[in-house]
């Protein structure tokens, strides 16, 4: 009961705050005023060799919001602002700052607020059960006692675990809520709690390998136990002992689900409204057009249930839906929101996402690469040869051309086996030829992040490695 | 401080720090038995210009205050920080913070302001002068990038300004503030020809003013960022395998950054995580090699008068022709080592406890000639701008992106190459250094280093480097 009542404080206290931010930037000349208010807590505890590390404890709130102030026909001028200080004074200085931004900005003929009848009512907005009460519940103390026991498990594993970078739990708690002149009204709050094991063991030559596990859900119930989080580091770091280069060579490469989130965020990042107005990305007019495998289908879907992306509405109030963007290979959308659809000449896909700072722009929610029917481990089993790519490093990909070169770490397949582990070797292609290129797709899909996929095989990369 | 904007917590400020409140914390941070404890207080306002399409499309401005409190008892710390600069706010976070200790401690000292340098004094912060002129520069760089050549077909341009004011105070007597300036001026280009569309960039800035124009106007940079958008027209894809690099001045310091910087930073060393644990006095890179972390370079962007923990940082020799002398220290890693504070205690913000981060790191210049570095090249790469790099700690894998990159064939420069990625190990590839040039350079300051979540401004400089072998992440067999 006494959750529901302070849900309904925050809910009214953030709101308040809303309509006083919207209303002194109307008062300074706004002719859109649309604000953010975000309030949150969060706990950290880091052990290490079994002893607390750190232990970070802290509340905090902000306010941001854009305005836009009208310029005849020849569009409106924007601009942001945001504060930590909530008070009066800090929100008369917030919608100043604004206002004053806004006036020396120049009329854009495509800014404006959605349209009145897109905007969704509050009594739309659909429950996601993303607020756990039991995490914002947890203290000190047994945030200590999670990380002790996945280092233990690991350290415990095997003899050889003989170090550790620690292990860290972690929960945070967040409310945000988004108040706009054109009458929208949105809150919306939820938790997020993990825990990562990062151990670390002594190789030949005074080299160490580190490695890592990690569980991360919305709901404490959804965790990995510690112990299963410790083990599964301690065999991931041990896997890792004696990784040598490999001859440079054009081979298969089996991406594990995190090494093929890292691919399918690059995705993301190419399909967003503000990279396609902008011809930043190399699917610049490719809607309807095959850009990746068959095999291939991506949902961005915001209404799962505990998803830790999900949300009932987007930044600028419209209701959220499922929207598939990949569909046997054929893409069939970009990631819009109310301005880069302007630009494009298209309708809002409802993706618009609304930063603390009060910027606006398109984002993923649970953006997933939907799994296959064939196992991890049939995907190995059915490799000849190639490279099982665990970890990835650096920033190698040019959203413009799609070209893709990036240091990879993982194991030599031989015969459908994981052999010996790899590394300091590079992964080259375009992504493009990548996308096109997967020829496996696999079942074992774990939603630990807003963007998920199973493991994937593509048929033949670049690798470099020595000679 | 700008005219505007008064950080709240300086003496003419709203909710004014004096040592009397400051003791009052310290010693509700010491109040359970910690053995040391700080804090940190940090306003921060930033600004930013976005000119696209021929027009200023976006503008922002944000305020940051708060608290960070530290107290440390043994190797753990409390953390807890604070946005409100109220009394009960600050004991509040005090409190919490505090609650690592259980038993013993030490009573704070008595406090006593440190004198600092001063290596970025700004004349006029660019938050006093009108936004007009910032619109200025910006629309300045995007009609020079335009009329230099048809095939621009879009010019992005961008201006982030910040002023951060810190007052520190610890529990071993120290209070002390600085005021950080930064900069950042960046420049996008795109250029199409049949089809083919390909970015060039250009940027800079650093602790100081718009002066900063003076010495690069935006035209210089439109100019760079075209250049390197036209030949990228032209590039074609690049070559696998091991082979010689040659390595540009100034921004290649990423290389030492990634490959060396890192890995000498001393809490890596202190937890024995690093692959160059237990190894000063040893020889870590060729003996051409000398890598210093110098804080006082003048207006750079990874200069700081004081690091965040309230210690002077200098210049501080780590690897001394080849051999290596010392790491980056904060405070906790210079007890654990019993070597004096070198400074390098930084942090993101408030919200953040400080780590041992690098400030400007440098490669110092050799004897050789730049030209007949090339000259000596077979086959190999010419590295000329980069994107960033990355390195696991542990075993020293370091890998960065050319984002502009040639063939070097039989001692010539020839076709330009596509981006590419180029991997190796820190200690190989220092060994691997087999001539360095004259020509020593600072990258103009655009990089920003990240470590645990955190980021940092810093700087890199180093001359013109040739490595024997690193592998080269190309297509081409």
């Amino acid at each position: 009961m006494s959750d529901v009542k302070s849900t309904e404080a925050q809910r009214a206290a953030l709101f308040s705050l809303g309509d006083r931010i919207v209303a002194a930037a109307r008062a300074l000349g706004a002719d859109v005023a649309e604000a953010v208010i975000s309030e949150g807590s969060h706990l950290s505890a880091k052990v290490r060799l079994g002893e607390p590390e750190l232990v970070e404890e802290a509340g905090s709130r902000s306010i941001g919001v854009r305005v836009m102030v009208k310029d005849g026909e020849q569009g409106y001028r924007v601009a942001v602002s945001y504060s930590s200080d909530t008070s009066e004074q800090g929100i008369a200085r917030l919608a100043e700052d604004a206002v004053e931004l806004a006036r020396l900005s120049e009329p854009d003929a495509f800014a404006g607020p959605p349209e009145a009848s897109l905007l969704s009512k509050e009594s739309e907005h659909v429950d996601l059960d993303l607020f756990d009460p039991k995490v914002d519940g947890i203290d000190g103390a047994m945030a200590l006692r999670h990380a002790k026991n996945g280092e233990a498990a690991a350290l415990g594993a095997d003899p050889r675990v003989t170090n550790s970078e620690g292990a860290t739990f972690s929960r945070a708690s967040g409310a945000k809520a988004i108040v706009t002149s054109g009458g929208f009204r949105g809150y919306s709050r939820g938790t997020y709690a993990s825990l990562t094991v990062s151990p670390v063991v002594d190789d030949e030559g005074g080299k160490k390998r580190s490695g890592y596990h990690w569980t991360a859900k919305r709901h404490y119930a959804g965790l990995l136990p510690d112990e299963v989080v410790g083990k599964e580091a301690a065999r991931r770091t041990l896997a890792k002992l004696g990784a040598k280069k490999v001859e440079t060579q054009e081979c298969a490469v089996v991406f594990d689900p995190d090494a093929a989130r890292s691919l399918l965020g690059l995705l993301a990042s190419s399909i967003s409204g503000g990279a396609i107005w902008r011809k930043s990305s190399y699917l610049v007019d490719r809607i309807g057009t095959e850009i990746a495998s068959p095999l291939v289908t991506v949902v961005d879907d915001p209404l799962l249930p505990q998803g830790p992306g999900s949300r009932a509405f987007d930044g600028e109030g419209l209701l959220s839906r499922r929207n598939v963007v990949v569909e046997n290979g054929k893409l069939l959308m970009y990631f819009l929101d109310t301005y880069s659809a302007k630009k494009l000449g298209l309708a809002s896909t409802a993706s618009a996402s609304r930063g603390g700072s009060g910027g606006v722009g398109p984002s993923t929610t649970n953006f997933i690469l939907q799994p296959g029917t064939t196992s991890a481990e049939e995907i190995v089993a059915s490799t000849q040869r190639g490279l099982y790519v665990t970890d990835m490093m650096g920033f190698g990909f040019n959203a413009v051309t799609g070209d893709f070169s990036r240091g990879a770490s993982g194991f030599w397949i031989e015969d459908g086996k994981k052999t010996f582990p790899v590394s300091e070797v590079t992964i080259s292609s375009n992504l493009d030829a990548m996308l096109k290129g997967i020829d496996l797709v696999g079942s074992d899909l774990d939603l630990r992040s807003a963007i998920a996929s199973p493991t994937i095989r593509i048929a033949s990369m670049t690798l470099a490695g020595s000679g | 401080m700008t005219h505007r904007y008064t950080a709240p917590f300086s003496s003419n400020g709203s909710s004014p720090i004096d040592t009397a409140i400051a003791e009052r914390l310290l010693a509700v941070a010491l109040s359970r038995g910690g053995d040391y404890a700080d804090l940190f207080f940090e306003y921060e306002v930033s600004g930013s210009y976005g000119y696209e399409e021929g027009i200023l499309k976006s503008a922002g401005r944000g305020v940051s205050l708060g608290l960070g409190v530290r107290v440390r008892k043994g190797e753990a710390t409390g953390y807890a920080y604070c946005e409100d600069l109220a009394i009960e706010a600050m004991e509040h976070a005090a409190k919490i913070a505090a609650q690592i200790a259980s038993e013993g401690g030490k009573k704070p000292v008595g406090l006593q302001p440190i004198s600092t340098p001063s290596r970025y004094p700004v004349s006029e912060l660019s938050f006093d002068v009108d936004g007009a002129a910032k619109r200025e520069l910006l629309r300045r760089a995007d009609v020079a990038a335009r009329a230099l050549d048809p095939r621009i077909t879009r010019v992005e341009a961008s201006l982030a300004e910040q002023i951060r004011e810190i007052l520190i105070a610890t529990s071993d007597g120290k209070i002390v503030t600085d005021s950080q300036p930064l900069i950042r001026f960046g420049l996008r280009v795109i250029a199409e020809e049949n089809g083919k569309r390909r970015a060039g960039s250009s940027g800079g800035g650093g602790r100081l003013g718009l002066s900063y124009f003076e010495g690069k106007s935006p035209e210089w940079h439109a100019g760079e960022a075209v250049r390197q958008a036209l030949t990228m027209l032209d590039a074609r894809e690049a070559p696998a395998g091991e082979m010689e690099v040659v390595l540009a001045p100034g921004d290649s310091g990423i290389l030492l950054h990634e490959a060396v910087g890192h890995g000498l930073e001393a809490d890596f060393n202190r937890k024995k995580t690093s692959n160059y644990t237990d190894q000063v006095g040893q020889r870590v890179a060729s003996e051409l090699c000398t890598v210093v972390d110098d804080a006082t370079i003048p207006h750079s962007r990874g200069s700081i008068d004081v690091d965040d923990e309230g210690n002077v940082p200098e210049k501080a020799v780590l690897i001394e022709k080849g051999i290596l002398r010392g790491y980056m220290q904060d405070r906790q890693s210079s007890e654990h080592f019993h070597v004096p504070f070198s400074g390098n205690g930084r942090r993101e913000s408030f919200k953040s406890h400080p780590l041992p981060r690098m400030t400007n790191t440098l490669l110092l210049a050799g004897e050789h000639d730049p030209e007949e570095i090339v000259k000596s090249v077979k086959k190999g790469i010419f590295a000329k701008k980069f994107g960033g790099g990355q390195v696991d700690i542990s075993n020293g894998d370091f890998v960065f992106s050319l984002t502009e990159s040639y063939l070097i064939e039989d001692g010539v420069i020839t076709a330009p190459l596509k981006d590419v990625n180029l991997i190796g190990n820190g200690p190989d590839v220092m060994r691997k250094v087999t001539m360095l040039g004259r020509d020593m350079e600072l990258s103009d300051g655009i990089w920003t280093c990240g470590k645990d979540g955190q980021s940092v401004p810093v700087g890199v400089a180093c001359p013109t480097i040739k490595i024997s072998a690193i592998t080269v992440g190309g297509t081409q067999r």
